[in-house]
């Protein structure tokens, strides 16, 4: 039975914790593809043998997760939750859409308690691990994803050939299976209207830009998520260390740009802050459009200490909370878009008032 | 194959439309569609045009030549995956099928991963010997730089640590454990 409180809470690592760079960088997250050998991928496999292989995971991640220091592990399959579970759990970024609109019997999750590891079971490939950590720190999200790997390996006879690497329903993940992307909220190269330049320049380094939801969406409230595009040939280290050097670049340029909009014209600045904290205490209805526009400001503001109040968890919980799936969770009805607004502009003004 | 619109850049969308019961076929480049509202890139959770559409297009342009991929006979013997399939939906059916349509595969991947060789993870379990020659081909590269700094010490540690290793390799090429 899933538990109640994972549909409900904020209480994600990436939402609650702390992390280096979190005035620009939201969340750190990696994610490794694995197949099972001689087995077909997901999209030929049987329902029967999906379902043993279920089973055989289950057992062996319940069992295993005493060995790592991550705690608990608790199983769903898609089939047994809600579409609106499901929902909710790709707006926590614990799942992804492909999996949620999954109708293959097969198709699981595995989540630790402090969601921080979330491993997908048959969606493009039979296993997707993924860990997501609040800033910037691939590093430490690589170590905790190679050792939920690691145990899982141990137990398991992996699809690997010596040449391609990992061997992955899509030939875009083959190799390492390796996909590591940050988030990154950059408002300031966006007013400042260099972020075309640099989304171009990060293009022609191998690296790629999605938005909030990962392929496919589009970038709201000057979040940007920057992942790595070549998965064969480097290694795990290398696609971090190419990675982790553009974010760094990123994140002193954004620094940069924020400086220069309080340099050249602070009252600007703090106006427009300000008008949109104004907006958001205040607002009776609220688009998702406006909300995600209207918090850009508010985080930009709370980095350049012109609203401290508003602490970095409270941002997180508010990028959650004023999704649809969550609203219509927490509220436990079914909201037509015109209520949505309505209560999701009363949820803003209660959050924010603390 | 160029944009049927533009007829300068390289069509990589290819789509039919079904209007009245009546077939057409467009093949375009990206910005065309874009232009012509076909590719819709404002999205939601529609999984409309995937990657997977994307590489079906690329398999297109990495085919020129016909006559090595005559349609069923080509097929993976682990999962009956044929190559068609593969080219249809950009997705393959097991691991066996990337030995199954190498020859096929191997331009394509060059087109989206470069020309290379896995030099990462290797799973403990069914790589023994080959997690061993990466750590002895590191090492020796650690070796020639020790050399070059004039760091004998440290090259001889090194040297030593990669005939430990050597020993520990299995007798015969590929022999596993």
């Amino acid at each position: 039975m899933p538990k109640e409180s994972l549909f409900r809470s904020l209480n994600s690592r990436w939402i609650v914790g702390e992390g280096p760079d979190t005035d620009v960088v939201v969340t750190s997250r990696i994610r490794l593809a694995r197949n099972l050998r001689s087995y077909p991928f997901p999209h030929l496999l049987s329902e029967k043998v999906a379902r043993e292989m279920l089973k055989q995971i289950e057992n062996l991640l319940t069992l295993g997760s005493s060995k790592g220091d991550w705690g608990r592990l608790d199983f769903f399959r898609m089939a047994d939750i809600s579409s609106l579970d499901r929902l909710v759990l790709v707006e926590k970024h614990l799942i992804s859409p492909d999996l949620a609109r999954s109708q293959h019997a097969g198709a699981a999750v595995l989540i630790s308690d402090d969601e921080a590891i979330s491993i997908m079971l048959n969606e493009e490939d039979h296993l997707r691990i993924q860990c997501l950590f609040p800033g910037f720190q691939l590093e430490e999200c690589w170590k905790l994803t190679s050792s939920v790997d690691d145990l899982l390996e141990s137990n398991l006879e992996y699809a690997f050939d010596r040449d391609y690497g990992y061997l992955t329903a899509c030939p875009t993940n083959l190799g390492t299976g390796l996909r590591a992307s940050v988030m990154v909220h950059l408002p300031g190269l966006v007013m400042t209207q260099q972020i075309g330049g640099v989304l171009t320049a990060i293009s022609q380094v191998g690296l790629v830009v999605r938005g909030l939801y990962g392929e496919g969406s589009e970038a709201t409230g000057n979040l940007y998520q920057i992942s790595n595009q070549i998965t064969l040939g480097p290694s795990e280290e290398e696609i971090l260390q190419n990675l982790g050097a553009v974010i760094r670049q990123l994140v002193e340029k954004e620094r940069a740009a924020r400086q220069a909009l309080l340099k050249s014209n602070p009252l600007a600045l703090e106006d427009r802050i300000c008008r949109s904290y104004g907006i958001l205490t205040n607002a009776r209805l609220l688009s998702s459009q406006e909300a995600m526009r209207l918090l850009s400001d508010v985080r930009l503001g709370h980095a350049l200490n012109i609203v401290p109040k508003v602490t970095n968890r409270v941002q997180n919980e508010l990028l959650v909370l004023i999704q649809p799936g969550m609203m219509q969770r927490v509220a436990n009805e079914k909201m037509t878009e015109q209520t949505r607004d309505f209560r999701r502009a009363a949820l803003v003004r209660q959050k924010l008032s603390g | 194959m160029l944009c049927e619109e533009c007829q300068k850049r390289p069509a990589t969308v290819h789509y039919t439309k079904v209007v009245n019961n009546k077939k057409t076929e467009y093949h375009l480049c990206e910005q065309c569609a874009r232009d012509k509202g076909e590719l819709d890139l404002s999205f939601g959770f529609d999984p409309g045009f995937s990657i997977h559409n994307l590489l079906a297009g690329l398999l297109d342009m990495a085919q020129p030549q016909p006559e090595k991929v005559t349609s069923s006979s080509n097929k993976c013997p682990n999962c009956g995956l044929s190559y068609a399939q593969f080219s249809q939906n950009g997705r393959l059916g097991c691991g066996d099928c990337y030995a199954a349509f190498k020859s096929q595969l191997e331009p394509l991947l060059r087109r989206i991963q470069g020309t290379s060789v896995h030099s990462g993870k290797v799973p403990e379990r069914q790589g023994g010997a080959l997690r061993l020659e990466r750590q002895i081909s590191k090492l020796s590269r650690e070796l020639e730089q020790a050399v070059e700094r004039e760091e004998y010490e440290q090259a001889a540690k090194l040297r030593d640590q990669i005939r430990a290793l050597r020993r520990r390799l299995p007798k015969s090429e590929g022999g596993g454990e």
